[in-house]
């Protein structure tokens, strides 16, 4: 427990704040000047058990202070101390003939308010005279249901009561009666109590929830004996939910009465702030809770909207028109000028809410802790749609976000569908737990349906299987390892039935430090389709991999993301020999650690540390590769794309960061094959991977030093895997770096010979270089990074990034420069003005030869 | 209300410096690793955005177990650290500053000897740190010149090309005249077909 509270001290310097802090041993005062410690008391000096028996703090007057406690259970004792120098000048005790509640106390500036053990009772004293009075509850607040309590919240005189229906406010004013000011059913918050500038005024406000929307801000303000209160309504048109925490604010008017206004935080996170019953501004906090992010396409382009749907009508298209010209005549008002680049910015090609043909916007749908989705435009941010989902708040019981994962991509012939993301989350009480489903339109925010389940969701499988609709088929593994496909029609049903004899999956426990694998196994009942449980199947164990728990602990796992495209298996070297990427996506990595060497690594030596790598078979569970380290500790950050992984962690020898790579080659594919048998296609490249099939993996690796330590790794992806790639890395000072990946090519020698050189092997370094262009963020920060995903756009050459943490940012990268199309830098009028000289270069020569030729002829 | 709501902050967090060294939060370490960043110049180089400034700077100790803001002067501190050998990052938006290796010492009561992991330079208390460089984030255009025009490939032979022009009749008018009249009389008897005939092919 630490309470800080700062008090006004005059000084012989001036005046000054004292801060209090109340510990479990000490109470201290600080000086808020110079930060030196000015005295502190210890809790032996109050009590003869050493506890801290001070609950609450008040200033008394200038001089001194007064501390407030429980004398065992039935009594107050009131220390007064003075602020300057801790010296405790007197200890009253005042006791009580019933025991006191020990968790209900406020101490206001002139009384010590508790109540009595079963809380029938108000029991306070007044710090000037302390004689002890007791007033029924019951008595003067009827109403009330429940035991009440006491609320921290209180403002000079007005405490609240808290009951199980309602909350009462009560004025314990100089008449020494407690008066019952107003009690408030409805879900309601109380800010803290201010003193309002100038006089011993005080308020405090109360945001009770009218509605969804729909919230009533009171503020009862006491004015010497008056309690004055007044209330306003004040509506919402996006769904915020309930009310959390609420801060009030005082100004002064310009006729020098209050005026008020509150801080209000709501469920999804978000700031708002009102005034005179009216929103002033707005925040959106919670996107800086995001946990998982997603992108969907923008609607296609409708043949036959018109100018004038888009610009409402002629009038304003007129208008439009009007103000443009007037600012090209440098003649319009700052407003003016406003009101244009409004207009320019939203018929820019960026922030159209359609598809372009690069497919460079696209809509950002993210899911926050919160259980609030929005979508942002990528061109400017902007948030096109928020929404709370309103299965899951109806759940109870503490819901944990899950994933979001698109359901029903428009594609094909779907491709008028509205793009739809399935949202997953979990209930996890004490006596029961459950998953939750939803699914949500990405265009409008719609949520089509929502389903509880009666298990518990350990993970969740988009299939590589679409059915008619382009609805994607996902197994949902519940906490028994059985198998539920969604969505749960008769047609998923046939097209999974053709692959349910070949469907494994596999299942990481961190804790337990074992990987199991699992195959389905053919529909459990021949029952009737439950659409909101799916379809069940139960599951075999096949293997099980257990990491010694003495020596190793599971820190990191990757694999390659499932919607990848490699363009080509192959990798032709200039000195026309072929490698074979070993390009099997059941391969997983894992990375642990030794299980001492844990967190700090402030206190560990190298003897005492290691991490083991390893390359696993997911459908039998075969170990194809395993790499010690000694000498290593985590953090480890793992990416894994095609046939290789680039992971980063702590080399605690040199006490230096480090990047290892790992590129696995199929060597049983090498069988003399050269570039003329390939090129002919009279190779193996077409034959099917089987994991089952003999194995024989050439594994090439290499580490670097890096400088810094890291928060985020992944890697660009594009629309077909032509492009080289770059590991993004989000940095320790937030920002990202884009290292091409050729830095990490384990085939990188000190002297490259010329044909390696061909192949663009960069020499050999000891460490990868940070250069700061390679900063994909600039100068800017993405405050507390904690991912970053990315997403192909349209142009094979160019790659989308969003990352995201408190802040969030977006660009485009294109880690072999854009080949594809123009740039922004393009010189348009360079190259229309060497046309034109040419043309006029081209005319005048013709000029020129046609009179040469006549005069030649008169000759 | 702002301002003064972030300078009065100041001070709080040089207290909490201050009391928890005098009384070590338990199952922590007792020591403190305290020291100073300094650049010479006060604002960054011409282009770049982020000028030196103090309040942009975060120090990191052992990847993020704990952060430590510093003070307009400089100064920071970690208080509460075990003996061991810790590093310490120093991030500064557009400033380049190595990870720093830092050994509390248990038996010389928490004395601090530093070493700077990119150049392997060892300092002593009191730690002072400096950006090892300047990060220029955008590379600079390159500024348009008529010599990087004349370099170029299309440059040189433009250039080669106006040189032809002027230079080859200047050439003829020095040969001799009676030579050149010889010179003619050989072309005009020589049975093969000049360049000028060829042009003038369809009038002759």
């Amino acid at each position: 427990m630490l309470i800080v509270t700062s008090i006004d001290l005059h000084t012989e310097s001036g005046k000054g704040k004292l801060l209090l802090i109340l510990g479990d041993r000490h109470l201290l005062g600080v000086s808020s000047v110079d930060g030196a410690l000015k005295w502190s008391i210890e809790s032996k000096e109050l009590s003869d058990n050493g506890e801290m028996n001070i609950k609450k703090i008040v200033q008394h007057d200038e001089k001194s202070i007064y501390g407030v406690g429980f004398l065992s259970l039935s009594g107050f004792v009131v220390w007064d101390i003075d602020a300057k120098t801790g010296h405790i000048n007197s200890r009253d005790v005042i006791t009580h003939h019933q025991e006191l509640s020990m968790n209900d106390l406020i101490v206001t500036e002139s009384s010590v308010i508790s109540l009595d053990r079963d809380g029938k009772n108000i029991v306070w004293i007044s710090l000037n005279q302390q004689v002890l009075q007791i007033a029924s509850i019951e008595r003067h607040i009827p109403d009330g249901k429940g035991r009440p309590h006491l609320m921290e919240e209180h403002a000079g005189n007005i405490f609240v009561l808290k009951f199980k229906n309602q909350i009462s406010l009560v004025n314990l004013g100089s008449s020494n009666v407690p008066e019952l000011i107003q009690s408030l059913q409805d879900h309601s918050i109380v800010s803290l109590g201010i003193a309002l500038p100038g006089g011993d005024k005080h308020a405090l406000s109360v945001i009770q929830q009218v509605s969804e929307d729909k919230i009533n801000v009171h503020i009862f303000m006491e004015e010497g004996d008056k309690i004055k209160v007044s209330s306003e309504l004040v509506g919402s048109d996006i769904q915020r939910g309930f009310v959390k925490k609420a801060y009030l604010n005082a100004y002064t008017r310009n006729d020098r009465s209050h005026g008020f206004r509150v801080l209000v935080v709501a469920e999804d996170s978000s700031l708002s702030l009102l005034q005179q019953g009216e929103m002033v501004w707005n925040r959106e906090d919670g996107l800086a809770s995001i946990i998982e992010a997603s992108t969907a396409e923008l609607p296609l382009e409708k043949e036959g909207v018109s100018v004038a749907r888009v610009e409402h009508s002629l009038l304003e298209w007129l208008k439009g028109h009007w103000l443009k010209l007037k600012t090209a005549l440098m003649v319009a008002s700052v407003e003016e000028a406003a009101a244009v680049q409004a207009l320019r910015l939203k018929s820019t090609d960026k922030t159209k809410m359609s598809r372009d043909h690069n497919g460079f916007r696209k809509l950002l749908v993210v899911l926050t802790k919160t259980g609030k989705l929005y979508t942002l435009h990528t061109g400017d941010g902007r948030i096109v749609w928020s929404s709370f989902i309103s299965g899951f708040r109806r759940s109870g019981g503490k819901l944990t976000m899950l994933k979001l994962l698109p359901w029903q991509v428009p594609h094909k012939h779907a491709m008028h569908e509205n793009p739809v993301f399935l949202v997953a989350a979990k209930v996890a009480s004490e006596e029961n737990k459950f998953g939750l489903l939803a699914w949500v339109d990405a265009y409008s925010g719609m949520e089509i349906n929502s389903v509880r389940l009666t298990y518990f969701i350990e993970q969740i499988i988009p299939l590589p299987l679409t059915d008619g609709a382009e609805q994607r088929l996902h197994i949902i593994i519940d906490d028994h390892a059985n198998a539920h496909l969604f969505p749960a029609t008769d047609e998923s049903l046939q097209i999974f039935l053709e692959h349910a004899q070949s469907t494994y999956f596999y299942m990481t426990d961190k804790e337990k430090g074992t990987i199991t694998g699992f195959a389905v196994k053919g529909p459990q009942t021949a029952s009737p389709l439950s659409p909101s449980d799916g379809v069940l199947f139960r599951s075999q164990q096949l293997w099980t991999i257990m990491f010694p728990s003495d020596t190793e602990r599971i820190v990191t796992t990757a694999t390659r993301r499932v919607d990848e495209v490699v363009h080509t298996q192959a990798k032709i070297l200039t000195n026309q020999d072929v490698l074979y990427k070993y390009l099997n996506k059941n391969t997983l990595f894992v990375a642990t650690i030794a299980p001492s060497g844990a967190e700090a690594f402030g206190e560990t030596s190298p003897e005492e540390n290691w991490l083991v790598v390893y390359i696993i078979d997911t459908i039998t569970g075969r170990i194809l590769y395993r790499l010690k380290h000694s000498g290593m500790c985590g953090p480890v950050h793992a990416v894994f794309s095609e046939n290789w992984i680039v992971y980063h962690y702590f080399n605690v020898r040199a006490h230096r960061f480090e990047y290892s790579v790992i590129e696995m080659y199929d060597r049983n594919r090498i069988d003399n094959k050269n570039m003329l048998q390939f090129m002919l296609g009279k190779d193996n490249a077409t034959a099917t991977l089987s994991s089952y099939s003999h194995v024989d993996l050439d594994v090439k690796t290499q580490s670097y030093f890096f400088s810094h330590s890291i928060k985020a790794l992944t890697v660009t992806s594009t629309a077909r895997g032509i492009t080289g790639k770059q590991i993004l890395v989000g940095s320790v000072g937030d920002q990202i770096l884009a290292l091409d990946k050729r830095f990490f090519d384990p085939r990188r020698t000190a002297e490259p010979t010329q044909a390696e050189k061909e192949d663009g092997i960069i020499p050999l370094t000891d460490a990868i270089p940070i250069l700061p262009q390679f900063y994909l963020s600039h100068a800017y920060r993405v405050e507390g990074l904690r991912g970053i995903i990315t997403v192909p756009a349209g142009l094979e050459s160019t790659s989308l990034v969003f990352a995201y943490g408190v802040d969030l940012f977006y660009t485009h990268t294109a880690p072999s420069r854009i080949y594809d199309s123009l740039t922004g830098e393009f010189n348009y009028a360079l190259l229309l003005i060497t046309i034109f000289a040419l043309l006029i270069a081209i005319i005048i020569s013709w000029i020129l030869s046609e009179r040469k030729e006549l005069k030649e002829k008169w000759k | 209300m702002a301002i003064s709501g972030v300078l009065s902050l100041l001070p709080i967090v040089v207290a909490v410096g201050f009391f928890t060294a005098a009384i070590p939060i338990s199952g922590a370490g007792e020591y403190t690793i305290a020291g100073r960043i300094r650049h010479s110049r006060a604002e960054g180089l011409s282009g770049n955005k982020a000028p030196f400034k103090t309040l942009n700077i975060k120090v990191i100790l052992n990847a993020g177990q704990r952060v430590a803001f510093v003070r307009p002067d400089g100064y920071f501190a970690f208080s509460g650290i075990p003996a061991g050998t810790h590093l310490l990052e120093v991030v500064a938006p557009g400033y380049f500053f190595s990870p720093v290796r830092v050994d509390v010492s248990a038996r010389l009561n928490g004395q601090l000897q530093a070493f700077l992991t990119e150049t392997r330079r060892v300092i002593s208390e009191p730690l002072m740190f400096e950006p090892l460089r300047e990060e220029e984030y955008f590379e600079k255009r390159e500024p348009f010149s008529i010599m990087g025009l004349l370099k170029s490939p299309m440059g040189l032979m433009v250039g080669f090309m106006v040189m032809a022009v002027f230079l080859l009749p200047k050439l003829m008018e020095n040969i001799d005249p009676e030579e050149m009249k010889r010179m003619q009389e050989e072309m005009r008897n020589s049975p093969a077909p000049s360049f000028g005939s060829l042009l003038q092919g369809r009038t002759s």
